[in-house]
């Protein structure tokens, strides 16, 4: 497959102006320059383009909810800040690609009508920032942003916002309050963004990966686009693997790559011999796990929803047989009440209740009925919170004790690890 | 007191946005890495008034995120350990224990001599190349205790 949003990656000085025109770089923003913007989301509708960052909506219609008025200022925010466990993709390409991503979002600011762009990077990618930074100047220098761009009357700015250590933030309308300079805490909806986000005007938040789709939708057309992987969820995917394989790291496949194939052929197989898979997590640690029995379900956001789990970000997991699963579903959950914000009651108070339960079972402390209550207090988080972090916390959980209860009460019962 | 250029690098943010306000994260964080690494009260005052917010606003919005630390000095070199799943699974709490051997501290702790800080924290999207932590501003990936002792000898 000919690879799109990870072809530069490796290629020495890939992050330079020079280097992205020279391989074709900023032709597809000059090319969308020419056309009316409405075509532009016609095209981006037609390619079935859906959002990488997790939820899989359809990216042309969430821009096609932004108001046509032209004397409202609008907003594009790029979400960058890749904080789900498990997810280093958009590191991948502002590390190594930046004006793929400034040139996907030049497209996308156009066709919304926005003048104003941020990109919201997590603090601790202090690299990336700068080389964000850098490339931003470089875009400006040449006239790729600013006033009046190659003559069209179009006019952009483009800021770095960068984060400072909040995965809520990676939350759409936390990530707009951090902007405004808030506390990052998620906001009602509605009204939804697109009529009412940044500084109250209509925005579009859309992930790295999905922006990062754009340039080739335009310069390819919608057709090639939607014609690779599966039909309701076309393109190309980029995979982060992490765990027990022999090679980690991104891989760029189309849509729908089977975790057997990702596994056993792209990553070389499992990491030991000797240590078959035990389980995976398919999209990040608020997807709840699979089964070495789910191995050929493609990796697409309809498959893995009919299986009861979720695409995500694309961060597949992979554990072996050496894994505890109860010392796997403490460090999530732990992640998870870490995380909170604070804002509702059955996250902020139920995912550290989650977590000290799940700590005494892990050590050797378990009570008997930990496991009915652990059941009890998941209920009463799920689908009661303002944003889905309490429901991922509640999902990644339900999954392990599904598939792996009998480990859990080993541990309660003989007050000892059933792997180690 | 915050430096003359620490104000232009806030007063240059504030260009980037259409309220004052939140050019406070760039402002916080400026002060903070000025300051060696912890960002004091007075600073967060000054802040509030080049901005026109209240000092417990400032405080309020900072607080908020783990990065920022609030009367909380670190050392010159802080270590940030990765524990979450991925590093977890490819031996975190083995590099954890190995740096609380070698630095003679816990988890939390600063070195007498005010060199280093361990810390531990949650996922730096780093998880191909596990385990791994971050010392400053700088990923040190694919972690074993020889590289972890080379990189020891090299912090003064």
């Amino acid at each position: 497959m000919e690879k799109v949003l990870l072809k530069n990656l490796g290629k020495p000085g890939s992050h330079t102006l020079a280097n992205y025109v020279a391989s074709g770089g900023y032709k597809a923003f000059s090319t969308a320059l020419k056309m009316k913007p409405d075509n532009i989301i016609q095209m981006v509708k037609d390619s079935g383009l859906r959002g990488r960052g997790g939820a899989g909506f359809s990216t042309g219609l969430k821009w096609s909810f932004i108001p046509k008025d032209p004397t409202l200022q609008k907003y594009l925010c790029c979400n960058a800040d890749e904080g789900e466990p498990g997810t280093f993709k958009d590191r991948g390409i502002i590390d190594h690609d930046p004006h793929l991503l400034i040139e996907g979002m030049a497209i996308s600011c156009y066709a919304i009508g926005a003048s104003k762009s941020y990109i919201y990077i997590r603090g601790e990618f202090v690299f990336g920032a700068e080389r964000l930074q850098e490339a931003i100047d470089e875009a400006y220098a040449n006239g790729y942003l600013g006033k009046n761009i190659q003559g069209s009357g179009f006019d952009l700015d483009m800021y770095v916002h960068r984060g400072f250590g909040a995965y809520i933030c990676g939350e759409e309308t936390a990530l707009l309050e951090s902007i405004e300079g808030y506390r990052a805490q998620p906001r009602k909806k509605p009204p939804f963004p697109a009529l009412a986000g940044l500084y109250g005007k209509p925005t579009v938040i859309n992930n790295v990966e999905t922006l990062s789709c754009i340039p080739a939708i335009v310069e390819k057309g919608p057709e090639w686009f939607s014609k690779m992987g599966p039909v309701k969820s076309p393109g190309p995917k980029i995979y982060c693997v992490s765990g027990h394989v022999k090679k980690p790291g991104l891989y760029e496949l189309p849509m729908g790559t089977t975790a057997r194939d990702i596994i056993y052929n792209h990553c070389g197989g499992m990491l030991r011999d000797g240590k078959p898979l035990k389980a995976f997590i398919p999209g990040g640690v608020s997807a709840p796990l699979l089964m070495p029995a789910d191995l050929d379900t493609p990796l697409d956001f309809d498959s893995l929803a009919a299986k009861g789990t979720m695409l995500g970000s694309g961060a597949v997991i992979v554990m072996d047989t050496s894994t505890c699963m109860v010392k796997t579903a403490y460090i999530i959950n732990r992640f998870f009440s870490h995380e909170s914000c604070g804002k509702c009651t059955p996250c902020r108070d139920g995912t550290p209740w989650l977590t000290r339960i799940l700590k005494r079972i892990e050590h050797g402390e378990g009570r008997p009925g930990d496991l009915e209550l652990l059941d009890g207090v998941c209920d009463n988080i799920f689908g009661r919170t303002f944003c889905p972090l309490g429901d991922g916390a509640v999902m990644a959980l339900r999954g392990a004790l599904k598939n792996f209860r009998e480990e859990f009460q080993y541990h309660i019962d003989h007050k000892r690890c059933m792997v180690s | 007191m915050l430096s003359e250029q620490a104000k232009q690098e806030i007063l240059a943010s504030l260009k980037k946005y259409h309220d004052k306000r939140s050019a406070v994260m760039d402002a916080v964080r400026i002060a903070q890495k000025e300051n060696g690494g912890h960002v004091v009260k007075r600073d967060m005052e000054e802040i509030a008034e080049i901005l026109e917010m209240q000092p417990v606003e400032v405080n309020a919005a900072a607080a908020f995120y783990t990065m920022y630390r609030i009367d909380k000095p670190v050392g010159r070199h802080h270590i940030q350990v990765c524990r979450n799943i991925s590093c977890s699974l490819m031996g975190a709490e083995h590099i954890i224990k190995h740096l609380e051997r070698s630095l003679g501290i816990k988890t939390g702790e600063t070195t007498t001599d005010h060199r280093i800080t361990l810390s531990t924290v949650e996922c730096l999207g780093s998880c191909g190349t596990a385990p791994m932590m971050q010392v400053n501003d700088e990923y040190y990936e694919n972690l074993t205790e020889a590289k972890i002792d080379e990189l020891l000898k090299k912090m003064a």
